[in-house]
């Protein structure tokens, strides 16, 4: 089958992005932002796939919507959510942000205007079903010692979190 | 294939996908209250039909019928959207499970799955990782002590477990090379099938483990123990809501007995012979038989064991299920590697 209306699922899952991102930050109860968030990741995870790379789009919905969305969830449930709920949302630190998002902004600008000679033309796309075998190949024979280091950046963080949260081991 | 037939194509088969499904969730719930009540040494459903065969429609119908109460102090929208979430993903776990190889009928070639992508087993793994939001949402929005404690069990319970069932599948996938459930159904065929024949009959084991765990059924019910939880998570829905929640742990039971009997049992591998058309049928047929042993074992166990204590299931988990499926996917990998 040849891709259907491929500019309509673009914008539409581009527009439920920004829109459910924006909730996230716009919404008092802590419990609609983390629904929130679950749609941007999800959303994120339908882009992933328009862009021939179903095992990204994957591993997106079961580790960060199924994984570590659920616990974010978990933790949000046990807190008392009236007395969130009332405090003021936002702090006093606008000038800082107003900063960063300028800084932030001028660079995607610039990425948007000047970004054709930056990047290595990608157009031609691999095969569909070779995306999974392309991306381990990939990761264990050019990127073998990055993924190490990762992998032991996440043990370290694990054998951490156990170390803080148990007084006796 | 012009892009109407292969609509129309889709359209009927996710109609008798649907219907098959959801008839035979209601005639699973009776064959479950038949075979545990043999097992209790009782009759079970006799009155409604021959032999209580007509007891789902009856259900169904006392489920529609009865009267839908919304709690005052619930949050609404959620408490309506989480059995709809639950159901919904459930549902659409079927869409990618192939139940045999192909049909012609006229000039058009139509395989016996709904879609067949190449990622079929993570996208089960993701729907499944994703329900557990309806459970958790509707824990939450009930607003009631019972239901949040019943919640955030299924939620810490089907985390847990995930990962074993995760890593249970890793053997197979190494063995297979391809995340497409028909093609490690292909790679079985022949009475090759990875239970036997690439040695992972413990991870069998503990993907059967962290089935039961990942459907919260017995042993590992805990979230809706009803002794100390009244019913868990849906101790506050009624008539048809309750019925979507119920429905949906029917139907994920039915997921995860299709991926044990396409991951392990080789699918719809089994002795062919006749003319052509039962040549068709067949594999169907030892795919469904399969499926149905399954089942039986769920009903089974559910008849034969105790639940867990909550301490008990967490180190059964981690410290158990866990280092096995690592411990396999480190043999079986190492046992590809010499010999390949």
């Amino acid at each position: 089958m040849t891709p259907v209306a491929t500019p309509f699922f673009f914008y539409f899952l581009s527009a439920i992005a920004l829109l459910s991102g924006l909730a996230v930050i716009t919404q008092k109860n802590p419990v609609h932002s983390a629904l929130a968030l679950i749609m941007t990741l999800l959303s994120l995870a339908g882009l992933y796939l328009m862009l021939y790379a179903p095992f990204v789009a994957g591993v997106q919905i079961i580790l960060y919507a199924g994984g570590i969305m659920v616990l974010f969830l978990f933790v949000i449930m046990l807190v008392s959510i009236e007395k969130s709920s009332r405090e003021y949302q936002f702090n006093h630190q606008w000038h800082v942000a107003a900063l960063a998002t300028a800084v932030l902004g001028g660079l995607l600008i610039y990425v948007y205007v000047r970004g054709r000679g930056i990047f290595p033309n990608r157009e031609a796309v691999l095969p569909e079903t070779l995306n999974t075998q392309q991306v381990s190949l990939h990761l264990f024979n050019d990127y073998l010692l990055p993924f190490e280091i990762a992998s032991l950046l996440l043990l370290v963080a694990i054998v951490g979190a156990v170390v803080m949260a148990k007084k006796r081991i | 294939m012009p892009l109407s037939q292969y609509i129309l194509i889709a359209v009927v088969k996710i109609a008798i996908a649907l219907f098959v499904l959801l008839t035979a969730c209601a005639y699973v719930v009776l064959a479950e209250r038949k075979l545990i009540a043999r097992m209790q040494n009782r009759w079970g459903p006799t009155r409604v039909g021959p032999f209580g065969f007509l007891q789902p429609l009856a259900d169904g119908l006392k489920f529609i019928l009865k009267e839908d109460l919304i709690p005052s102090h619930v949050y609404k929208p959620l408490y309506i959207a989480a059995p709809m979430l639950s159901l919904t993903l459930a549902l659409t776990a079927i869409a990618v499970i192939p139940i045999g190889q192909s049909v012609t009928i006229g000039n058009a070639n139509i395989p016996l799955q709904i879609t067949d992508v190449n990622i079929a087993l993570l996208i089960i793994l993701g729907l499944t990782s994703v329900g557990v939001y309806g459970i958790a949402l509707a824990g939450w929005a009930s607003n009631s002590k019972y239901s949040l404690l019943g919640s955030l069990r299924a939620s810490a319970q089907m985390i847990s477990y995930e990962l074993a069932l995760g890593l249970s599948l890793i053997g197979v996938l190494i063995g297979a090379g391809s995340f497409s459930l028909r093609e490690i159904v292909n790679s079985q065929a022949g009475w090759h099938w990875n239970l036997w024949y690439r040695g992972q009959f413990v991870a069998f084991f503990v993907y059967l483990m962290a089935a039961f765990a990942e459907t919260n059924r017995v042993p590992f019910d805990l979230p809706e123990a009803e002794t100390e939880l009244v019913a868990g998570y849906h101790t506050e829905y009624s008539a048809m809501k309750f019925a979507m929640f119920f429905v949906a742990e029917y139907a994920n039971m039915f997921t995860v007995a299709c991926l044990a009997t396409l991951l392990f049992l080789g699918g719809w591998d089994g002795p062919v012979f006749g003319p052509a058309w039962l040549m068709v049928v067949l594999p169907v047929l030892w795919f469904v038989l399969k499926v149905i042993l399954f089942i039986f074992v769920y009903i089974w166990i559910r008849g034969t064991l105790p639940r867990f204590r909550y301490d008990q299931l967490m180190a059964f988990g981690w410290k158990f299920l866990l280092p096995l499926a690592l411990a396999n996917i480190l043999i079986t990998s190492l046992v590809i590697g010499l010999t390949a």
